[in-house]
């Protein structure tokens, strides 16, 4: 059934998913956005590794994903509160009023 | 025996004063100070009277200093009958200067500090003396030193004293380095530092060889001993307080040079030609001296000549060969230098810090003792028979005879000068009317002792010690024509020194100034020390001064070594401004540098050979 599809469909999918993950964090100005496009960047090295474990018939790949997922989980809670504070000190969630680093 | 406790109780002196005597009463320091030495002489007593005639050398092994591939270094100690001597004389006249000491600091700042190095001075002189190596030697040699400068500059505050301390440190490091020299050498060709081994390979090494070895040996000597052309420190050493030019600027550390050649004389016997550099410059360098010490005001000036003067004759003798006769001079002059020096010091003391000669005179009245026993140590360095000098510097002058008669005459004349100038001083000092405005008072028995002591050792000293017989094992007599002729002359010249000076100075007063402006231009020169020291300044000082500053400091220091320095810094704050245009603060341009960084990683990965 699965089997039935090729691999190179999921790694393409894959693919997909990370370009727009990267034109979204590249090209959006609203922190929440580029947040979630880090998001759909993660996830799809995490199709990427799901594939490769199913293909390698290897645990490897699920493991890596889990790591990736816990890791993902802690880096939205810390973003999400980065961005509350940003939010509440200027007011603006547009990426490029924050640069106070500047000079 | 235990000889290791013969250094280490003045160390242990040093380190309880030293680090406890700012809390100390000056009773408890006394204590300390002087019940260290006094031990110390004790125990030298009684380690040389257990070892009864001492005919062969007697060796403790207490550890292995140094072992690296060839070089073994042992401390040792070693006690021959030099070495005796040498003990007898650093632990017996030491005390007596320590105990003289205590009542002439007893007034000055700095006491615990002044017996502290007092101390330490004694335990590196017994190590340079107690060695059984080169290197041990030379250990004492170096502490020696620097409890010298230490002394020398005990009045930290005033500009002359530390600078005579430094003069004094670095002239040394001049003789120290040839010293150095020769050790390598000795190590170099005989494999090995201690000095059984080393004599025992020297008699059947070749000739240019010891020369050379003879001759860097000497250049250590010249610098501790103040020879030529290195004598120029001592002079400048009387800064220091008096005692100290007595213990270390007469009597113990300067004769450390005689020491160390006569414990080489395998090495000159088999080296006649350094012998006789030896033997001309301790004669010139004697009658140089001389010269010098007739023209000076300052008491201890005229007496720091004079120990210049009369180790250059110890120098005579070992470069004659007569290395008993020079070790024997070491003795009888420790004796009566020592009591010259307590004395000027008893003087200076008396006058409440004069030390100018033109503003003494008169003194034999207020102050007897010192007086009478000065006179000891005047009769006993005029060479007047039968005290001290006498015997000890007739020893030399017969061998120097032998040796070269040229040598034996300088060597009479500077022995005229010599009772010429001590006498001028004596005369100077004691006779006449008081020129000063001072109320002079006899020093107290704690200093008048020790120079009694002195006095009696001045005029007995040589029938009492005949250190040439003691010596006859180590030192061979060498074969000497007897001949009286030359005994005569030489009093015959130091009868004539005294009696000029009488009546230069005594019975004609006025001559002596008459005599300089009538001769002004050699009294200018003399007077002035022959212009030495300016010309050491104007060849030496001044372009090594120069020289450092313009190319070490300007050149080397501020140019090279901070230029690169400050390039270095220069230049990472250069990359650094082209650098910090990357950090624009716009977070999508970072997000694109990572992309860019990313890419360019796998293009890289891909090229280098594809990914696996």
């Amino acid at each position: 059934m699965l089997s039935a599809v090729p691999i190179s469909w999921f790694l393409t999918l894959s693919a997909v998913l990370f370009a727009l993950g990267v034109a979204g964090f590249l090209f959006r100005r609203n922190i929440i956005t580029v947040f979630m496009s880090i998001e759909l960047m993660l996830n799809a090295v995490n199709l990427s590794f799901v594939t490769f474990s199913y293909h390698y018939k290897s645990v490897d790949g699920h493991l890596f994903t889990f790591f990736v997922m816990v890791v993902a989980a802690a880096e939205a809670a810390v973003g999400l509160a980065i961005i509350l504070t940003v939010f509440k000190n200027r007011g603006t969630l547009n990426i490029d009023d924050v640069d106070s680093m500047k000079n | 025996m235990q000889l290791w406790l013969i250094p280490i109780l003045p160390l242990a002196g040093f380190l309880i004063n030293g680090i406890l005597g700012r809390r100390f009463s000056k009773s408890l320091v006394n204590a300390v100070a002087i019940g260290s030495v006094v031990l110390s002489f004790l125990w030298v007593l009684k380690t040389l009277l257990a070892l009864g005639a001492l005919q062969e050398p007697h060796l403790e092994h207490y550890f292995t200093w140094i072992q690296s591939g060839d070089l073994v270094v042992n401390c040792d100690f070693m006690v021959d009958r030099l070495t005796a001597v040498f003990l007898l004389v650093v632990t017996g006249v030491g005390l007596l200067i320590h105990i003289y000491a205590t009542g002439y600091m007893a007034h000055e700042g700095g006491y615990y500090r002044f017996f502290a190095y007092l101390n330490l001075f004694m335990f590196f002189m017994l190590v340079l003396v107690l060695g059984a190596s080169y290197l041990l030697l030379f250990v004492g040699w170096e502490g020696v030193g620097l409890c010298s400068y230490l002394l020398i500059g005990f009045y930290f505050d005033k500009k002359f004293a530390t600078d005579a301390g430094n003069k004094a440190f670095i002239v040394n490091r001049i003789g120290d380095f040839g010293f150095s020299l020769a050790m390598f050498l000795i190590f170099r060709n005989f494999q090995s530092l201690e000095f059984s081994q080393v004599f025992t390979k020297a008699s059947s090494a070749q000739e240019w060889v010891l020369t050379t070895i003879g001759l860097l040996l000497m250049v250590g000597a010249c610098g501790k001993s103040a020879q030529i052309p290195l004598y120029v420190w001592l002079p400048d050493a009387m800064a220091g307080p008096t005692p100290v030019s007595a213990l270390i600027h007469a009597a113990t550390m300067v004769t450390a040079g005689v020491y160390m050649t006569a414990r080489s004389n395998v090495i000159y016997n088999h080296a006649p030609g350094a012998a006789s550099v030896i033997a001309i410059i301790g004669v010139a360098t004697a009658f140089l001296a001389a010269t010098i010490g007739i023209t000076q005001n300052d008491i201890k000036k005229v007496f720091a000549y004079s120990t210049v003067s009369q180790l250059g004759y110890m120098f005579v003798g070992i470069g004659s060969g007569a290395y008993a006769a020079g070790v024997w001079h070491v003795v009888t002059h420790a004796f009566f230098k020592a009591l010259l020096f307590l004395g000027a010091g008893s003087v200076i003391h008396a006058l409440g810090g004069e030390q100018d000669l033109r503003n003494m005179g008169g003194l034999r009245k207020k102050t007897p003792i010192t007086f009478w026993t000065m006179c000891c140590a005047w009769v006993a360095i005029s060479g007047v028979p039968p005290f001290a000098g006498f015997y000890s510097k007739d020893a030399i002058l017969a061998a120097a005879y032998e040796h070269s008669p040229a040598i034996y005459w300088v060597g009479v004349i500077t022995a005229g000068i010599t009772a010429f100038y001590v006498s001028r001083a004596m005369f100077l000092a004691f006779f006449g009317e008081p020129r000063g405005h001072h109320h002079p008072h006899e020093s107290p028995p704690v200093m008048w002792i020790p120079l009694a002591i002195l006095g009696v050792l001045s005029l007995a000293g040589g029938f009492l010690f005949n250190i040439p017989e003691y010596l006859r094992d180590i030192f061979p007599p060498i074969h000497e024509a007897d001949n009286p002729a030359l005994v005569y002359i030489s009093v015959a010249i130091g009868f004539a020194g005294i009696a000029l000076a009488y009546l230069m100075y005594v019975a004609r007063p006025g001559m002596a100034d008459s005599l300089a402006n009538a001769l002004k231009a050699p009294y200018q020169l003399i007077y002035n020390k022959y212009f030495v020291d300016e010309l050491y300044d104007a060849t030496v000082v001044k372009p090594l001064v120069g020289g450092s500053r313009l190319v070490l400091w300007k050149g080397v220091d501020a140019g090279l070594i901070d230029g690169t320095v400050n390039g270095v810094g220069a230049r990472a704050r250069d990359v650094g401004s082209v650098l910090r245009l990357l950090q624009s603060g716009n977070i999508r341009s970072y997000a694109a540098w990572v992309l860019f960084g990313g890419v360019a990683l796998i293009v890289m990965m891909g090229l280098a050979g594809g990914i696996r």
